[in-house]
């Protein structure tokens, strides 16, 4: 049977008829699928970690406990964890453990576009690239026999195009893996520096093992067409590269850690000119330089953002059409007219799009931009709303309300990673002083906090610091589509579970000021974050109410009364999409409202009122 | 068969995609689709590419390759119109989604422009009040139903009722009744 699966669910898939018993996972688009649909296999126990590393922890238990385990992260959830990672890499494995790493090219939900492939040559691990829904099932199959056959654990890289895009996958049964004997092995897993010692010698002849293997691996294959190109290449860039030169011959990697020498050596050679095509780093092109053979590579390929075949053919495939036109898909080398400007907050792939057609009018000048912003009635928008009206200096973090970045409010002054806005916070104030502390807030969202910003909070309390972390408490982890968290009360699979009491923590760490408030006050909201960050002593104001989209009902809306209105155009301020202004007055959309109110809060007139209210 | 649907985040794209993927796939077609997930779809600009038919290549429709434009807002379809090839068409809905930054009069939303020069530079563009269309189906959350129901005009490869069927297969029960009403309304629009 075969069913269209994003890469994600084809992954979910392949490790389920892997017979994977264990997936943990923190969510991190364009990751977060995996979990989700691993969690409705009863076969399969599959968590929410409060981080990655956590995630990867449970995954090493697991496979040291003789089941096969998986841990799914976006490619900075490796960041987090890289510690257990790097030791795992030496202790090796009992029962096969894949760590999917999904990374994103073209920073879709991101902070960076780090290329995780490093990470396996750091670790000195396999790395296997898939190029569609199905190799990513198949490849998963594989990187549980490679982690079992080389006693090493596997990393499968997904990038978003692979793991946000449908493709057809055949679809095969569950193979009951029997769980491996539990042995108590001190040398193999007790990493002391005397037995980490023999273990590393262990890793590499493990590498030469596995380099061996690449030779002749059926993830590797060469597609021989004209001999005057080649094309080493591997992941999504090989559909580009497909599409966009059709004609040549291609030397596509599955396995692209470590590589085969000799494999590749004799492509090179039997070809007349060799390219590599490859997304963001020359993870291939080093590696293929050092054994000194001539490749052309980033020279053309732009190292940035995300690729496309339009891309492939523009760079690498005008030089090839120089000599043979014929191996080139013509018409995506056509140079388009510059078309139309969308000014900021567009992604640098997609925004203004160039347009090659005869036109008969001028093209409007400016398309409006159209970047993210916060949903009508989410409750960080009123947080931000009063951190501008009170010009704080915001250290952030990751989350929607980094939205709070993006105008109008843009009252954010660092977005570093999960859990950095603490510790920024703290930073500012040993640099600038205690007062400079007065005027200095730290924003972080629930599950954000109980991923990493725990610790920030412990270190100003440790060591002397005055500053407030505010927490923005929405009951789930929003951006990557309401996934529980120890703060929600429900485990992945929608089981009731103990429900963490962010106030008592913070107690807990050793503040002593905490306030819960609503999000929605406009009012407490201030009195609370003046109050707070006045106090020379560590405190956190919890900001609480859940995200709009959890909400079942809807709320009665709000309406501008156009004869109160004072034009002022004060509601515009707070950056509702539901709020224009037309004909001279405020406009409220009532399909797009979510009765949150803070528009009547911030009305002068009180020209704004809950639908249905009698005027006075 | 390259189809590019654009619009807003929250208009239901990614619905309207993983419909005519799952339509294509019941009529025997190889499916490829890519689409925006994440922050973007916080009120962002969106798009999902859908690619019908024989499937050696990649996820992503090339600029000027798509033969169809589906866009659910019409700046959303100006900022998109280079994927279209020179015969392509295009199915617009004409209901501004006016971004706060353009409310706030940051920046300039010229919808008449924007309209004037979609109508004049596609060779078949197709205008729809899509939004007014959903409302009178029973919800302004059915706009995407009212745009695939229009959309099966444009000599899709597949039957009408197999991308209903295949749409209503992916909402919930209880508002099939408004969906389907929906999908109607905007196959008839179209009808000439």
């Amino acid at each position: 049977m075969r069913e269209l699966l994003i890469g994600n669910h084809a992954l979910a898939r392949g490790a389920w008829e892997a017979g994977v018993r264990v997936a943990a996972a923190y969510p991190g688009t364009p990751s977060t699928e995996i979990i989700e649909a691993l969690a409705r296999y009863p076969e399969v126990y599959a968590e929410w970690a409060p981080n990655e590393k956590v995630a990867l922890e449970v995954a090493i238990g697991a496979s040291i406990g003789g089941a096969r385990s998986l841990a799914a992260m976006k490619h900075v959830g490796v960041n987090v964890a890289a510690d257990p990672l790097m030791t795992l890499a030496y202790t090796g494995v009992n029962a096969g453990l894949v760590l999917v790493s999904a990374d994103d090219p073209g920073l879709f939900s991101s902070q960076n576009e780090q290329d995780n492939r490093f990470y396996a040559r750091m670790a000195q691990i396999p790395c296997l690239e898939p190029a569609d829904s199905q190799e990513v099932k198949d490849m998963v199959m594989q990187a549980f026999n490679l982690s079992e056959e080389f006693d090493t654990p596997v990393i499968l890289r997904l990038t978003t195009r692979i793991a946000h895009s449908y493709s057809l996958v055949e679809l095969g049964d569950r193979q009951e893996v029997p769980l491996k004997s539990y042995v108590k092995q001190p040398a193999k897993y007790v990493m002391l520096p005397a037995f980490g010692k023999a273990r590393h010698v262990v890793v590499e002849e493990r590498c030469l093992k596995l380099a061996a293997y690449a030779e002749t691996a059926p993830l590797n294959r060469v597609e021989w067409a004209d001999r005057r190109v080649g094309i080493i290449t591997a992941g999504i860039a090989y559909q580009y590269v497909k599409e966009a030169l059709p004609g040549v011959s291609v030397l596509k990697l599955g396995l692209t850690y470590p590589l085969p020498e000799k494999l590749i050596c004799d492509f090179v050679k039997a070809v007349k000119t060799c390219y590599v095509v490859e997304e963001l780093e020359p993870f291939l092109e080093d590696q293929i330089r050092a054994w000194g053979l001539g490749v052309i590579g980033k020279e053309l390929v732009p190292r940035e953002d995300e690729l496309s075949s339009a891309i492939v053919a523009r760079t690498v495939g005008s030089q090839v059409a120089a000599v043979a036109p014929e191996l080139v898909a013509p018409d995506l080398t056509a140079v388009a007219l510059p078309g139309m400007r969308a000014p900021g907050g567009q992604r640098a792939g997609e925004g203004p799009v160039p347009d090659a057609r005869e036109t008969t009018t001028a093209a409007p000048a400016e398309l409006p931009g159209r970047p993210p912003l916060m949903c009508p009635g989410c409750p960080h928008r009123g947080v931000f709303y009063v951190l501008k009206k009170l010009r704080l200096v915001v250290a952030g973090d990751i989350g929607c309300y980094t939205l709070g970045a993006t105008p109008p409010l843009q009252a954010m002054d660092s977005c570093i990673c999960m859990g950095a806005s603490l510790g920024v916070a703290m930073g500012l104030e040993k640099a600038r002083g205690a007062d400079f502390a007065r005027r200095v807030v730290g924003v972080i969202g629930d599950s954000t906090f109980l991923h990493s910003g725990m610790t920030g909070l412990l270190d100003m309390v440790y060591n002397g610091g005055t500053g407030t972390l505010i927490i923005l408490d929405n009951s789930t982890t929003a951006m990557t589509g309401h996934q529980d968290h120890p703060g929600t009360g429900y485990t992945a699979s929608h089981q009731p579970a103990p429900k963490v009491d962010l106030e008592q923590i913070a107690r807990a760490l050793g503040v002593h000021r905490v306030q819960v408030v609503d999000s929605y006050n406009l009012e407490t909201l201030e009195r609370a974050i003046q109050e707070e960050t006045a106090a020379r002593e560590p405190s956190v104001i919890i900001a609480r109410r859940p995200c709009a989209l959890l909400k079942k009902e809807k709320e009665a809306v709000y309406a501008v009364s156009p004869a109160n209105c004072l034009s002022c155009r004060y509601c515009l301020d707070l950056g509702c999409p539901a709020i224009s202004f037309s004909d001279g007055h405020g406009v409220i959309d009532p399909v797009l409202c979510n009765g949150c109110g803070l528009c009547t809060q911030v009305c002068p007139g009180e020209a704004i009122r809950k639908a249905g209210e009698e005027d006075e | 068969m390259d189809i590019l649907i654009a619009g807003v985040g929250g208009q239901g794209i990614i619905l309207a995609s993983r419909a005519i993927g799952a339509a294509a796939l019941k009529t025997g077609l190889q499916v490829r689709t890519a689409e925006t997930i994440g922050m973007a779809q916080r009120e962002g600009s969106v798009v999902s590419h859908v690619r019908l038919g024989p499937t050696t290549t990649g996820p992503l429709i090339p600029r000027g390759r798509a033969d169809i434009l589906l866009a659910l807002e019409p700046a959303e379809a100006c900022r998109y119109l280079g994927y279209l090839k020179p015969d392509g068409r295009a199915l617009i809905s004409t209901t501004p989604v006016v971004p706060v930054m353009a409310s706030l009069g940051a920046t300039p939303y010229p919808l008449d422009d924007i309209l004037g020069y979609l109508r004049n530079n596609i060779a078949g563009c197709h205008f729809l009040a899509a939004p007014d269309l959903a409302c009178q189906a029973g919800s302004h959350r059915a706009l995407n139903m009212v745009m695939l129901g229009a959309l099966t005009n444009l000599d899709l490869p597949f039957p009408a009722e197999t991308l209903l069927a295949a749409a209503l297969k992916l909402l919930p029960d209880r508002v099939h009744e408004v969906n389907r009403r929906a999908f109607q309304l905007g196959k008839q629009a179209l009808e000439v």
